[in-house]
């Protein structure tokens, strides 16, 4: 890499991911998903409770190719939390199922279990979603 | 459009030992089961990685942004 100059774009992502506990890069918003993958993981992290920030990745592509190249990770969605990914659709899945997302979370899973990942169909009200773009102006 | 087998072809070469079992409703979305020995003291995050990274660019790379993943060790 002969990158050495400076980035505002892959800054501007490094310091959301710093500045939020629990952070998911998605296709559109938990509201209004774009793509199967994002809503089911924005659905999963939803229920857990939790508040978490999202950034759409769609208005520029640049944000995408960033983060992918922050993160080593090549698809999206993408939850970090503690400043660390997680993982994507699939591992966020399997860990919702198995309990592991709420204990990541540092939340209890609900008493009969978490049962089969919710199917994306999100809630009225959720977080502010965060945008990132603005922040790059 | 990469068929499942390739992508099968794929996954089986570029990650020693692995076996894989790769289905496409469409050959534009994928579900793969990979279950390798390499696998074995490794995150899943990791484990996620070496799949991906069996993809390279080209025309395989962006069947990764449609495959649907699970990794088991042996």
């Amino acid at each position: 890499m002969t990158d050495q100059a400076s980035n505002p774009i892959r800054d501007a992502i490094a310091e959301a991911i710093a500045d939020n506990r629990v952070i998911l890069f998605m296709k559109g918003t938990p509201d209004q998903p774009m793509c199967g993958f994002s809503a089911r993981t924005a659905a999963a992290v939803q229920s857990t409770g939790v508040a978490f920030a999202a950034v759409d990745i769609l208005p520029d592509p640049r944000i995408r190719q960033e983060l992918s190249a922050l993160s080593d990770w090549p698809t999206i969605p993408q939850l970090f939390v503690d400043g660390q990914l997680v993982g994507g659709a699939d591992i966020v899945a399997e860990m919702y199922a198995s309990g592991e997302l709420h204990e990541t979370l540092g939340v209890e899973p609900p008493e009969d279990g978490p049962g089969a990942a919710p199917e994306g169909e999100p809630p009225a009200r959720g977080p502010a979603p965060l945008g990132i773009d603005n922040r790059l102006s | 459009m990469p068929t499942a087998a390739e992508v099968k072809a794929r996954i089986e070469a570029a990650i020693p030992g692995a076996t894989a079992e790769v289905s496409s409703p469409d050959d534009v979305h994928f579900s793969a089961r990979v279950v390798a020995g390499a696998f074995a003291g490794k995150s899943r995050l990791e484990q996620h990685r070496l799949v991906f990274d069996a993809f390279g660019e080209g025309e395989l790379g962006g069947a990764i942004h449609a495959l649907s993943l699970k990794t088991e060790t042996p």
